[in-house]
C-alpha cells in the first residue's frame, strides 16, 4: 500500500475520492440552505437539526479532514507538475482545445478556499465559537433554538457591507461551479470509471451538477437582495 | 514561399540554449516540414555553419522518431499527423515559424531540437511486454476476443511513442503513452497473465523518470498523431487500482 500512496495514480485517487466526498457534502449543504427560501422557521429548524444531529456532528471532523486532504494533495501534485517541465516553451497554444477550468483547477481551488475561510468566519465560527447577538434564541414550534436565519439575513442585509457580502458569496458560488465543471467528470476518470461513452455522459452530468451548485448557492444572497 | 524560422539551438545537454533566426526562400508548398528543415540545413552547411539537429527516421508517419514543437503545438498546426507528414501548405508566405524541442524533465535536450526519449523505453522495459510464448498466429476464431476489444487493443497499439502527449501536457505527464501500452495488452488474453504486475511496474517507472501527474485536461489526445483516446487512461487507472487491491 505504501507504493500506492506515493504513486502518481494513488495521490490522484485521494484527490478524486475526497473530491467526490466533498461533492456529496455540497448537495447536503445546498439542500439545508434552500430551506431559507421557505422562511425563518423552516431555516431555523433545519439549522437546529444540522447543529444537533449526532451523525452530522460526527461527520464534521471527517469533512474537515476531507477538505484538508483535498487541498494537501492538490498542492503536492501541482508542485510536482510544475517541476516536471523545468524549461517552458517560448510559444505555446498548449491544450488549445482543453477547457480553461481543466487547466486552472488549482487557481479555482484557491478561489473556493478563500471563500471557504470567509464563510467559516461569517457563520460557522459565530455559531460554534464566538456567538453573535443576531443568534439570540427564538422559539419555533415550542422549542428554543438559535436564530440562524437572523445571522444569515443580518450578514446579507447589513446596511454597509450587505451588498459586498452578497456579491462575494455569488462569486464564490460561481468559482465553485467552474471548479466542478472539470472536477466532476475528472474524479470518475481518475478512479477508472469512464470510457469514451461514459465520458460524454459524465461531462454532461458534471455541467448540470456544477450549474445546480453554482446557481443553488447564489440563490440565497440573490433572494435576500430581491426581497430587501 | 519565403519563411522566417526561429529555431532553438543548443550545443549539448549541458549548454544553455537560445533561439536563432534563419530565412529560407523558395520553399514549395508540397514540401514536408522536414524537407524544409533539410533545405535550411543545406543552406547552413553551404555557409559553413553547424546544421540544426533534429530527429527523424521513416518519414512516413509510423516510426515515431520525428518530434518538434512548431508554433506552439506538438507536430505543428495539422491534426493527427507527425511532423514528417506536415506539409508546408499549412503555412503562409512570410510566416515566422517558431521551432522548439519537446520540453519535459523526462525528455532532456541532447542537441538543438533532439531530445532523449529513452525514458519511454525504460517504461516499456518495466512491463510493456508479454513473457508467455504465444506461438504462431492463432486461427482467427480460435481465440474468443470480441471485435470491440480487438479494435480497442489495436487502437491503443497504434501508439508510436513519439512523445507528443508529454510535450503537450501542461504537466508533462506520460499517462497517455503508458495507458496505451497497458491497454493494448490488458484487453487481450495474452496480456492478462502479467496484468497487475505490469500496471504497477510501468506506473512506478513513469513516476521515477520525472513526468508529471495527469490532471485529465485531455490536451494529449488532441495532439496525439494517432488520435489515441484518454479513455485508455481511465483503463490504466482501473488496472492500477485493481492491481493494488489484489496485493
Amino acid at each position: 500500500m505504501s507504493g500506492f500512496m506515493s504513486s502518481s495514480i494513488g495521490k490522484k485517487f485521494f484527490m478524486s475520492i475526497t473530491g467526490l466526498f466533498l461533492m456529496v457534502f455540497l448537495l447536503v449543504h445546498l439542500t439545508a440552505n434552500l430551506a431559507l427560501l421557505f422562511g425563518p422557521e423552516a431555516f431555523n429548524k433545519v439549522s437546529h437539526f444540522m447543529g444537533t444531529n449526532p451523525i452530522i456532528q460526527v461527520m464534521q471532523p471527517v469533512l474537515a479532514i476531507g477538505f484538508i486532504l483535498h487541498i494537501l494533495y492538490a498542492s503536492m501534485l501541482t508542485i510536482q507538475n510544475q517541476k516536471a517541465r523545468p524549461e517552458s516553451y517560448a510559444k505555446t497554444v498548449n491544450g488549445h482545445q482543453s477547457s480553461w477550468t481543466s487547466k486552472n483547477m488549482y487557481i479555482l481551488g484557491g478561489v473556493v478556499l478563500s471563500f471557504l475561510v470567509l464563510h467559516i468566519i461569517n457563520f460557522f465560527w459565530k455559531m460554534k465559537v464566538t456567538g453573535s447577538p443576531l443568534l439570540n434564541e427564538v422559539e419555533v414550534d415550542g422549542e428554543m433554538m438559535e436564530n440562524a436565519y437572523g445571522l444569515v439575513v443580518g450578514l446579507f442585509k447589513d446596511p454597509q457591507l450587505g451588498i459586498v457580502y452578497s456579491l462575494v458569496y455569488i462569486l464564490g458560488a460561481v468559482g465553485l461551479g467552474f471548479h466542478l465543471t472539470h472536477g466532476f467528470w475528472s474524479s470518475f476518470q481518475t478512479i477508472g470509471m469512464s470510457n469514451d461513452l461514459w465520458r460524454k455522459r459524465l461531462t454532461a452530468v458534471g455541467y448540470l451538477f456544477a450549474l445546480l451548485i453554482g446557481a443553488g448557492f447564489s440563490i440565497i444572497p440573490l433572494f435576500l437582495m430581491i426581497t430587501a | 514561399m519565403d519563411l522566417k524560422l526561429r529555431v532553438w539551438r543548443q550545443k549539448d545537454a549541458n549548454s544553455k540554449g537560445g533561439f536563432e533566426n534563419y530565412d529560407v526562400q523558395n520553399i514549395t508548398t508540397d514540401a514536408s516540414f522536414l524537407e524544409m528543415m533539410d533545405i535550411l540545413n543545406e543552406q547552413l552547411v553551404n555557409s559553413g555553419q553547424d546544421p540544426v539537429a533534429f530527429d527523424h527516421d521513416c518519414r512516413e508517419g509510423i516510426c515515431g522518431m520525428c518530434s518538434l514543437y512548431i508554433n506552439g503545438r506538438a507536430h505543428g498546426p495539422d491534426t493527427e499527423v507527425t511532423t514528417c507528414q506536415l506539409h508546408m501548405r499549412k503555412f503562409k508566405d512570410g510566416d515566422t515559424i517558431t521551432i522548439e524541442p519537446w520540453r519535459s524533465g523526462g525528455f532532456p535536450v541532447i542537441k538543438d531540437l533532439m531530445v532523449d526519449r529513452s525514458a519511454y523505453d525504460k517504461i516499456l522495459q518495466a512491463g510493456g511486454y508479454v513473457s508467455v510464448n504465444t506461438g504462431g498466429v492463432p486461427d482467427a476464431n480460435a481465440l474468443p476476443i470480441s471485435k470491440i476489444d480487438a479494435d480497442e487493443a489495436m487502437d491503443a497499439a497504434t501508439c508510436i511513442g513519439c512523445g507528443a502527449c508529454v510535450a503537450t501536457c501542461k504537466n508533462s505527464s506520460a499517462m497517455l503513452f503508458v495507458s496505451a501500452k497497458v491497454s493494448q495488452l490488458a484487453l487481450l488474453p495474452q496480456g492478462k497473465v502479467e496484468a497487475s504486475r505490469r500496471a504497477k511496474a510501468m506506473v512506478a517507472r513513469m513516476d521515477e523518470l520525472g513526468f508529471g501527474n495527469c490532471t485529465n485536461t485531455g490536451a494529449c489526445e488532441v495532439e496525439c498523431p494517432k488520435g489515441i483516446s484518454i479513455a485508455h487512461i481511465a483503463r490504466l487507472n482501473r488496472e492500477f487500482l485493481f492491481a493494488t487491491c489484489k496485493e
